[in-house]
């Protein structure tokens, strides 16, 4: 119960009077903390985080409030003593794309120019909640990949090798593995029968919103301005056309340094810069269905289609399949998606046919021409893009600010992002995990 | 979402495989092939795209949509756009 007054106590509908009560003190949290107001009727919860007016200058100016940007805020404060800093957010913080993700967390990349990343990702997740002194609901109950053929099979040992060389955790799984995991998947399916799979025992998921919430009440109290409904319009330039601020629906910001941190719509935002990206925006759907006693044990993904489902600590089953395939900003999708994941729900777990379904909705992804993200220079003087997530930015929150924060802070590329450089594509330095070329709906 | 087909009228968007913006043309010559292969505008709005009728007539359609709404705004054949 305290858990979720503390969440709560940060959404702005419940704290009228937040703007009223500064500065704010951080309160660090702990068992005394609980017990404290849990004896107080829970009324004493305070606002973690300013709601800050804009300041007219910052050193570093970043926009988007979502996961990435608030987690490059942090790191920027936390790691390089930078506290001159706004995040700038169009709407509310995590009101994007980090609250329409599926919470997946993992590191299960096969090159070299990814895994490091994202097992630096997974390592700040295991230590998040204690860094941030935050419950970011960190779970690492495992990610299973299914393999329906030989092929498959080989491949999935070649990336488990891969991931084992990086420092990550892998196991391949005989279908007698697997079915000690889950023995409720249709093994026997004539189509796609179960050979086994890979399981990542580190991975599993994470609680989104508070992901969001933990990075903005740590930068905030590091002396981080947090903008909300503050939408950026433009950029300003001096003469020699180097960026030096945003000009935005609350007047103009000027800064030493500006940072894009605004997947799915990074392409109109660096127009605003004359800058044309290999990204086109994609819609994403995502469904939960109604709350069920725990019956799905981790992250299961099914190999022959698209689809992949976990168990929210609320009971939902969350899951996922393929993005649409078309251009989208619209923030929804269409029917023939849906079906195409609920089919292949069907083809690995009958028994969820029996569950209603509780809501669905999109998100808007960045995808690149490689499936691989961008943490670079912009090649304008004074703006830098952290942008082309895919649909796999929920679990790089922590590696993309941290490494983001390191590029703006020493002008330098962190060395787990190095390769995630804006000019690979014109070089032929690509990440393409899947082999699909420049098709950004087939990655 | 329902396209327009010029040969075959209105059908489900399930019929048709999507190509892409129709926007970047192959380039005469080498210089302009990174732009043409990777750049893309990627607009909030209107776009011009490629559809192909695979389970219809089997001919590539340019369409115009709104990536915002979804709303369709015409169709014609590809070789008859000059796209």
């Amino acid at each position: 119960m305290s858990l979720k007054s503390k969440h709560d106590c940060h959404l702005p509908l419940f704290c009228p009077d937040r703007n009223r009560r500064a500065p704010l003190q951080m309160t660090r949290y702990s068992l005394l903390s609980l017990a404290r107001n849990a004896l107080s009727g829970q009324r004493h919860w305070r606002p973690v985080w300013r709601d800050a007016p804009p300041r007219e200058g910052y050193d570093i100016v970043i926009i988007g409030g979502g996961g990435h940007g608030l987690a490059t805020a942090y790191y920027l404060a936390r790691v390089h003593g930078i506290t001159r800093v706004a995040v700038l957010e169009k709407g509310w913080i995590g009101g994007g794309n980090a609250g329409r993700n599926t919470t997946i967390i993992r590191s299960n990349y096969m090159l070299p120019g990814n895994e490091p990343f994202y097992e630096w990702s997974m390592k700040l997740w295991e230590g998040l909640e204690q860094e941030l002194n935050y419950n970011a609901m960190v779970s690492q109950r495992g990610v299973l990949n299914l393999c329906h053929s030989d092929a498959q099979r080989d491949a999935y040992a070649r990336r488990g090798n891969a991931m084992r060389l990086h420092g990550a955790d892998a196991e391949l799984l005989d279908v007698d593995g697997v079915r000690r995991l889950a023995p409720f998947l249709d093994f026997e399916n004539a189509r796609f029968p179960i050979l086994g799979g890979i399981h990542q025992p580190r991975g599993g998921t994470a609680r989104h919103d508070a992901v969001v919430w933990g990075y903005a009440r740590g930068a905030s109290d590091r002396g981080v301005d947090i903008v909300q409904n503050c939408e950026v319009r433009g950029f300003l330039t001096d003469s020699a056309g180097a960026v030096v601020g945003v000009e935005t629906s609350r007047g103009p910001i000027r800064a030493g340094k500006v940072a894009m941190a605004v997947a799915g719509n990074s392409s109109r935002v660096a127009a605003m810069a004359d800058l044309r990206l290999p990204i086109e925006s994609h819609v994403l759907q995502a469904f939960v269905s109604e709350a069920l006693k725990p019956v799905i044990p981790g992250v299961i993904t099914f190999g022959a289609g698209h689809f992949y489902i976990s168990q929210s600590d609320k009971g939902g089953l969350v899951f996922g399949g393929d993005i649409d395939g078309y251009n989208s900003y619209a923030q929804r999708g269409n029917m023939p998606v849906v079906e195409d994941v609920c089919e292949g729900g069907m083809a690995i777990m009958p028994m969820i046919g029996r569950a209603r379904l509780l809501r669905s909705w999109g998100g808007i992804a960045d995808m690149t021409m490689d499936g691989s993200p961008i943490i670079d220079r912009s090649g304008i003087a004074g703006l830098y893009v952290n942008a082309g997530w895919c649909y796999g930015g929920f679990k790089a929150t922590p590696a993309s600010g941290w490494c983001f924060a390191h590029l703006l802070a020493t002008d330098t590329p962190h060395e787990t992002a190095a390769d995630y450089r804006l000019d690979r594509f014109r070089t032929g330095h690509l990440i393409d995990e899947k082999g699909q070329g420049a098709q950004p709906n087939l990655h | 979402m329902r396209i327009n087909c010029p040969y075959c009228g209105e059908r489900d968007a399930q019929e048709f495989v999507y190509r892409g913006d129709a926007g970047p043309k192959r380039p005469d010559d080498e210089d302009g092939f990174f732009d043409y292969v990777y750049l893309r505008s990627n607009p909030a709005g209107p776009i011009a795209e490629h559809w192909y009728h695979a389970q219809g007539c089997r001919t590539w359609i340019a369409v115009r949509r709104d990536t915002v709404s979804h709303a369709m705004l015409g169709s014609a054949f590809a070789r008859d756009d000059g796209a």
